[in-house]
């Protein structure tokens, strides 16, 4: 198969990255000649097991934890899951979890399902949102009570970008004698992060969201946390999660650990100045424009950008016929036949909704690519526009 | 993605008939803004009764630009009784087909067309007398029905596919079943019920949940000058407001969850969860 990746525009980042050249290198010895099982007696074997324990190093330096708090999983999803139900049997008299209306599905869909998964009932209460997609720390902390067995909140959303002030609620947790889990699939590599000075029990990444392939993540268990494994089976990962290592991604992902902390200052200039001339330009260039979420407390790579009276899916259609990659919260997109639920927990009425689209950048884009697509969308929104019967001009 | 046909793409891209019929014989709008798709449509007829303009304008995703831009093609030169018998899988045999999820597309295109002829010949729209089964997005029994027994639907998830009814919160489930189980009941072939795990639908929990808070747990608030009502289901998650004194009080968090959600629990379902409506 055949994909031109040199012809497209990518600003869709925060669904999956382009696979770093460097990572590629550092994973092709495991994807030939280094099959050996890092379990193994024998050197062919242990040698591998060398290449692990460094790539555990890599990410351990990136988030500033220990390596010894490192596990490595097949994915956010699996991470997530993992945290949340350790915690639910480390703690099996406490039935309540603290949550987000704006979580990942891999967090808001375990919520919803825990009865059917565990056999128990579980209270769970979803944190609303301001219109900005920001929370109310006073609301969060009337929600912890003696039940609580977890809190789990996003770092960073993925629709919107917004950050949430994780130090902080971390803290009024652990004061609360709670644990504190995050999903900062979408933080790591984009804002600085160091756990030993954090009150965060369990963090959740993956490498296909900073240049590493899919198939890889990471389960970050805070020294001392109980902890109950979800996959049971070998000895790997000190008995934390059993299954023979993916050690090529694993080994790639450290690698892409070691790029993200080398370009953190690019993305957050560099990036950043890109996301920020792209997302002014669109605002002051299309009517009826608006931004979706906090203008600041926002990764620096993503914008969320809602264009009254079209169809997301539309638009995103139009802007592959220029190779221009991005996504949308429109309800045509997901499959389902209801937009967005981040955009809705955010109260964007159905109108915009329908018509938001999210671009995520990356190290890898430029500003000739920014200059494009700031030339190609008025156009493409003007031109939908005439066909909708909404639509009736500046 | 979804799989497109090239006859789809082409219409999308470059549609034809764009645009509105000045002084037009007859006009058919369908969907809105909250739905996710809308169409308007405009017809040219003469004194013949033959379809000699057809103009569109449409919100919503490329199989409903493509769907509404097939249909104007389509009928005009039709005369109106040939275009009366136009069904929505005529619209997308004519595209060559569409994703099952889409469906719904050409039946918006339909409809309009329906709806236009309606207006032209000064009647009412046959749909229109229908009893509305799914709120979100105002499909009535009527639709659905019509819907079954032209497209040979055989589960909710295809009556969904096809009139978006039952998309939304899912209130509907229980009624579109029991609609196909009515409409199919003479058909030779009867639909597949698939055994899921025993479960109240939303609609039955809905009924529950205002019985209890009539007959318990109202009267019992009001005592201490306070009230409440159910604003939402959605899965276990039942969304309550507090009214009155309860706005105020300190304890109302505790009312609602050691009161209000244990009484649910208890003569409910006891995986319900209730927070309180902003």
């Amino acid at each position: 198969m055949k994909c031109d990746a040199d012809k497209v525009i990518y600003m869709d980042n925060n669904a999956t990255t382009r696979i770093a050249p460097e990572v590629v290198d550092a994973m092709m010895p495991f994807l030939t000649d280094c099959y050996g099982n890092p379990s193994s007696m024998h050197n062919f074997g242990g040698q591998v097991a060398g290449a692990v324990e460094h790539a555990r190093q890599q990410v351990a330096d990136l988030i500033g934890s220990e390596e010894s708090e490192i596990t490595f999983t097949s994915c956010g999803t699996e991470s997530d899951s993992t945290a949340i139900l350790s915690a639910l049997q480390a703690f099996p008299d406490k039935r309540h979890i603290v949550t987000t209306r704006v979580e990942h599905p891999a967090i808001k869909n375990l919520c919803e399902n825990l009865g059917i998964i565990t056999g128990h009932k579980y209270r769970v209460t979803r944190l609303q949102v301001e219109s900005d997609g920001t929370l109310d720390m006073t609301r969060y902390q009337e929600a912890l009570s003696d039940e609580t067995a977890i809190v789990s909140v996003m770092w960073a959303n993925n629709e919107t970008g917004v950050v949430f002030p994780v130090e902080k609620m971390a803290a009024v947790a652990k004061e609360r004698g709670i644990l504190f889990h995050t999903d900062a699939v979408q933080a790591v590599g984009k804002i600085p992060m160091n756990l030993k000075e954090l009150d965060v029990d369990f963090l959740s990444l993956s490498g296909h969201k900073l240049h590493a392939p899919k198939g890889v993540g990471v389960l970050y268990i805070k020294r001392g946390t109980p902890f109950v494994p979800y996959l049971v089976g070998g000895h790997q990962e000190g008995g934390r999660r059993g299954g023979t290592e993916n050690v090529a991604s694993i080994v790639g992902l450290g690698r892409a650990c070691d790029l993200a902390a080398e370009m953190m200052k690019d993305e957050n200039s560099r990036v950043r100045a890109m996301r920020d001339r792209l997302e002014e330009g669109l605002l002051a260039s299309v009517p009826k424009s608006i931004l979706n979420g906090h203008k600041t407390d926002r990764l620096p790579n993503t914008s969320n950008i809602s264009f009254e009276f079209v169809e997301g899916e539309a638009i995103l259609l139009h802007m592959n016929l220029y190779n221009i990659c991005a996504s949308s919260g429109s309800a045509c997109t997901s499959g389902s036949l209801e937009p967005s639920h981040v955009l809705r927990a955010m109260g964007v009425p159905f109108t915009a909704a329908h018509g938001s689209i999210r671009f995520s950048l990356s190290i890898y884009n430029t500003d000739e690519e920014v200059d494009f697509v700031l030339e190609k969308m008025p156009a493409i929104i003007a031109e939908l526009r005439e066909l909708s019967p909404f639509w009736e001009g500046e | 993605m979804w799989e497109y046909t090239d006859k789809v793409q082409e219409h999308f891209l470059n549609p034809q008939n764009v645009g509105e019929i000045e002084n037009p014989s007859g006009v058919g709008e369908v969907g809105s803004l909250a739905c996710g798709d809308a169409l308007k449509l405009t017809l040219k007829i003469d004194d013949d009764e033959r379809i000699v303009d057809a103009k569109f304008k449409t919100f919503g995703c490329a199989s409903a630009i493509a769907s509404s831009s097939a249909l104007t093609i389509m009928v005009k030169g039709m005369t109106v009784s040939e275009a009366e018998k136009v069904t929505n899988d005529d619209i997308a045999d004519f595209l060559g087909g569409l994703p099952k999820e889409k469906m719904h597309c050409s039946v918006m295109g339909r409809e309009a067309l329906e709806a236009a002829i309606a207006d032209y010949r000064g009647g009412i729209l046959p749909m229109a007398e229908g009893e509305v089964v799914c709120e979100c997005f105002g499909v009535t029994d009527l639709d659905v029905i019509r819907a079954i027994k032209e497209s040979d639907l055989r589960s909710v998830e295809e009556i969904t596919n096809f009139t978006k009814a039952g998309g939304g919160c899912g209130k509907c489930e229980d009624k579109l079943r029991d609609l196909l189980q009515e409409t199919t009941s003479d058909a030779a072939v009867k639909p597949v019920q698939v055994e899921g795990p025993k479960r109240m639908t939303t609609l039955q929990k809905i009924k529950k949940i205002e019985e209890v808070l009539e007959r318990e747990i109202k009267p019992a608030l009001k005592k201490d000058g306070g009230d409440s009502e159910l604003v939402d289901v959605d899965g276990d998650f039942v969304m309550v407001s507090l009214r009155g004194a309860c706005t105020s009080c300190a304890k109302s968090q505790t009312t609602l969850k050691e009161y209000v959600e244990k009484k649910l629990r208890e003569q409910v379902l006891d995986t319900l969860i209730v927070e309180e409506a902003k």
